[in-house]
């Protein structure tokens, strides 16, 4: 085992977020940026999404997954952004050392600055509680979709998916059209948790029903799914008498939730917030950790990946200026989610800077504000025609908005 | 497939591989029949991975005797095999002072058959040794080890397999003709003749049993369900906890179980079913599972679960009648030429090596044989490296370059280690044979990134997708490409016209 590498930036992580804050750590001067990625290419999982509808906010066209992370993968490799595939950092220091696995064996890397970029995982079957038989047959969408459209591999043909998060539908719009039926699909919630934009294309559009307050109670099927048992939840999640009925189908596909792969930064003992289950950050995207940064679904699991770009990318140049000059805006004035909302980030900003604060209401809303406020007084008031918990909501406020704040503290919240 | 042997073997779970192992130290042709695609499949891949010290069974009974002599080699045992193994020691826990003569009792019980270093701690010293357990006392069995179950089942089986033994996987016993010196085992592929029989078939020993005309058994099947915390909680606990034994229960109570590879597990719940093969799991008895264990450990919660698992128990004793169940281990006058092994429920992993040594005896009784320089006194199945120094991964990847690629990151599981797997000595092909030799697939994501890597390299080594299956028989992963399901698609639209 040679001496550490030494570097200004290492971005752990070469997905969406993970390409943008190097490409940027870079573009800001900074000297020796590493990106690491454990899988054997960079992006994600955008290369197996390939339908369209990214790039909307950053390119204002609808790209296809491969397409839009050949963009960033491009824009990495120009500007001189090492890319270290098949890599897992298996140990990260508060002083920022790396201890690194690879086919090169193990590796140390000394780095200025840090950028936790590895994504969030899918919730499993075994994670949220589904009783029954364990039969083949039961997959996380990302993995159908890995199967489907990486390798072409078909599974199954008669599907009931559990969970309306945005890759369900996408698979399910996906299966219908690589020739399976989608029978149904279940959202123990009263509202769904994909995007609007997406029941309608990838549900409606194909006569799929959505049934809301309901879930899967059992699986059955001792080698194969033969069929699943549904049921309808009350109020307090609890199965609704009377309401069960059993759909035969050969594959439970789950689209249940996303939860950041945060072990690396609660190993480095990192201030976390329970809404977010990510770091939490100020509006450099700086971690509780000195020189470690944060971004990305590990740091909040986003609907849209532009705004995981754009946040990786303001993250990218921080780490670049924080590698350099040790420096950065000190941010003294917190910000708190008040009524309505499920959290607000970053939580504290320095006032000196315009910001994009990411936010999410706990229920849907029409015709509502997000106000930001200080010792009583509004400084901040943004009309929402609509807002649901499925959609990130990100608002900007002006720098000239934060001269008035009062005892450093800012609280948001939902008003009619 | 059929052929002619010295010992057939009906089973391969621990039981029926401890005595293939054994019996390949000598010059006999013996057959492994199992019914499963792979080894393991049944309550010995599916269990707490306790390694009993015998203070839960009267001294004078077949399960102590077994249970004890077992006990006594099991560590050496593991090394040679490079089976994971830790005599982490148990606690058994009062949670109110009402229990507290209970486990004098149980004391008593212990030094009786002979355990060594049986303690009562008050509870300052339980607070001492498990700081998160709760519980007014407890008895302190530092002798009480944990062993991974099915890496130890694996591992028999291949090392006995690379002795010579052959193994027939996917081949249920239907029926059995013959006697003594000429028995018939009718399979689906075929029949398999033999001298003598070993009938370790578990679950279903009763029903083999029956083929050789022994009709004074039956199983009862006796679910237990069991949930797996994140590793994350592992160090929450340093050794077993155990609630006192509930009276007149079929098991020994839910317990809180480090495992050899750092979580912990909560189980099991104890259900009698018709069905040795209804492996569910339930709602019920998961927030039951919850609500006991969180009574001895209260910083655990429903989000550090990452999947539930069910186990059966192969239990002689019907619920009606409840309580102890002895082993039984003896050829019966009705069926000379067949060792019997029914009912071999826990302590069936601890006692596994003495049950083995003692069938051994039995056929060579029978048929004296040379000792067989073939054998493997040592085996690995498959080389670990998540707890490897820095230093000897480094000398590994130089052999290997595989051996630097984390392919299942939650539980740090190379590409070698799965590729290892894959090319495994008793040629099982499906997808939870990979996981149980390798482990990947076992973590927090339950395979969710892996998964579809492992399929890759599955099919690179010339897996076609519509042959690959989690579990072999019908669990097929793939009904082909979707090339295929369009087409198909496409015939079945044509056919409405």
């Amino acid at each position: 085992m040679a001496g550490p590498e030494l570097v200004d930036v290492a971005v752990i992580g070469g997905g969406p977020a993970g390409l943008a804050a190097a490409a940027e750590a870079k573009g800001a001067g900074a000297g020796r940026v590493v990106m690491l990625e454990r899988d054997e290419r960079v992006g994600g999982i955008l290369p197996q999404q390939i339908h369209d509808g990214f790039g909307t906010k950053v390119f204002k066209e609808a790209l296809t997954g491969p397409e839009y992370s050949a963009i960033y993968e491009a824009r990495v490799n120009e500007r001189g952004v090492e890319t270290w595939l098949k890599t897992t950092v298996t140990e990260l220091s508060r002083d920022r050392v790396l201890t690194v696995r690879s086919d090169r064996g193990i590796q140390t890397i000394k780095a200025g600055a840090v950028v936790l970029a590895m994504g969030c995982r899918e919730r499993t079957r075994g994670a949220i509680g589904t009783a029954g038989t364990r039969p083949a047959g039961v997959y996380t969408a990302g993995a159908v979709q890995y199967y489907m459209n990486v390798s072409n591999l078909a599974v199954g043909r008669k599907v009931v998916i559990l969970g309306s998060g945005d890759i369900g539908l996408i698979m399910a719009r996906r299966m219908i059209l690589e020739g399976a039926e989608v029978v149904c699909v279940a959202e123990i919630l009263p509202q769904p948790s994909g995007i609007a934009g997406n029941i309608v294309r990838c549900l409606e559009d194909f006569d799929i029903p959505l049934y809301l307050n309901t879930t899967v109670v059992e699986i059955h099927g001792k080698e194969r799914v033969t069929g699943v048992t549904l049921a309808e939840v009350g109020p307090k999640m609890g199965e609704r008498k009377g309401t069960r009925r059993f759909i035969e189908c050969d594959t439970l596909l789950l689209s249940v939730g996303l939860i950041p792969e945060t072990e690396l930064a609660i190993d480095l003992g990192l201030s976390m917030s329970p809404a977010t289950n990510g770091a939490i950050v100020d509006e450099s995207f700086h971690t509780s950790a000195p020189g470690i940064f944060s971004c990305g679904n590990v740091l909040q699991v986003h609907d849209v990946v532009d705004y995981a770009t754009l946040e990786a990318e303001k993250t990218g140049i921080a780490a670049a200026k924080w590698a350099m000059t040790g420096k950065l805006p000190d941010s003294k004035i917190n910000i708190s989610a008040g009524a309505g909302l499920r959290y607000i980030l970053p939580a504290t900003i320095s006032g000196e800077d315009a910001i994009d604060f990411t936010t999410r209401p706990w229920k849907e809303e029409h015709d509502k504000s997000v106000v930001f406020k200080s010792g009583g007084e509004v400084l901040r008031r943004l009309k929402m025609p609509h807002m649901e918990p499925a959609g990130m909501i990100r608002v900007r406020v002006g720098k000239g908005r934060f001269r008035h704040v009062v005892n450093n503290e800012i609280t948001v919240e939902v008003e009619d | 497939m059929s052929g002619k042997f010295d010992v057939a073997i009906v089973g391969g779970g621990v039981v029926g591989c401890a005595i293939a192992r054994e019996l390949s130290r000598y010059q006999l042709k013996v057959a492994v029949l199992e019914r499963a695609a792979d080894v393991a499949r049944g309550t010995s891949g599916k269990n707490s991975g306790v390694v009993h010290t015998g203070i839960n069974v009267p001294a004078d009974s077949v399960k102590g005797k077994y249970n004890v002599a077992g006990a006594q080699f099991f560590e050496q045992y593991c090394a040679d095999l490079d089976v994971p193994f830790d005599r982490c020691g148990k606690v058994i826990v009062a949670l109110g002072e009402s229990e507290l003569p209970d486990l004098e009792a149980l004391k008593a019980k212990g030094e009786a058959i002979g355990v060594q270093q049986l303690e009562i701690i008050d509870r300052d010293t339980l607070k001492k040794m498990e700081p998160n357990i709760e519980g007014a006392g407890a008895l302190n069995v530092p002798t009480a080890a944990i062993a991974c179950p099915y890496t130890l089942n694996i591992a028999l089986a291949e090392s006995a397999a690379a002795g010579g033994v052959e193994f027939m996987l996917n081949t249920q016993v239907l029926d059995i003709n013959g006697e003594q010196g000429s028995f018939d085992l009718e399979t689906p592929n075929g029949t398999v003749s033999a001298d003598l029989i070993v009938n370790s078939a578990g679950l279903f020993a009763d029903k083999v049993a029956r083929m050789v005309g022994v009709t004074r058994w039956r199983i009862w099947p006796c679910r237990g369900e069991y949930l797996i915390l994140d590793r994350s909680k592992g160090d929450m606990i340093n050794s077993m906890v155990y609630p006192v034994p509930p009276k007149g229960g079929a098991g020994l109570g839910i317990h809180i179980t480090p495992t050899t590879d750092g979580n912990i597990i909560l189980g099991p719940s104890a259900d009698y079913t018709n069905d040795g093969d209804d492996v569910r799991t339930t709602a019920k008895v998961r927030r039951q599972l919850l609500a006991e264990a969180t009574e001895f450990l209260p910083g655990i919660s429903p989000r550090d679960v990452i999947t539930a698992y069910s186990g059966m128990r192969p239990k002689l004793v019907p619920s009606s009648v409840g309580g102890f169940g002895d082993f039984v281990v003896e050829e019966v006058p009705e069926a000379p030429g067949v060792m019997q092994l029914v009912g071999i429920e826990s302590p069936g992993l601890t006692a596994a090596p003495a049950i083995a040594e003692e069938v051994s005896r039995w056929t060579r009784e029978r048929l004296p044989a040379k000792k067989n320089l073939n054998f493997k006194k040592t085996w690995s199945s498959v080389r670990r490296t998540r707890e490897e120094e820095l230093g000897v991964i480094d000398e590994l990847v130089a052999e290997d370059p595989g051996y630097g690629e984390i392919m299942c990151r939650c539980e740090m599981i190379t590409r070698r280690e799965i590729v290892d797997s894959i090319n495994n000595e008793l040629n099982a092909t499906s997808l939870n044979a990979i996981k149980y030799r390798s482990r990947a697939t076992m973590g927090r994501c339950q395979g969710g990134f892996c998964g579809p890597r492992i399929v890759d390299l599955l099919i690179k080594h010339g897996g076609a997708p519509e042959s690959l299956t989690l579990n072999g028989g019908g669990s097929w992963m793939f009904m082909g490409s979707t090339e295929d399901l369009r087409a198909e698609r496409k015939a079945q639209r044509a056919r409405a016209k």
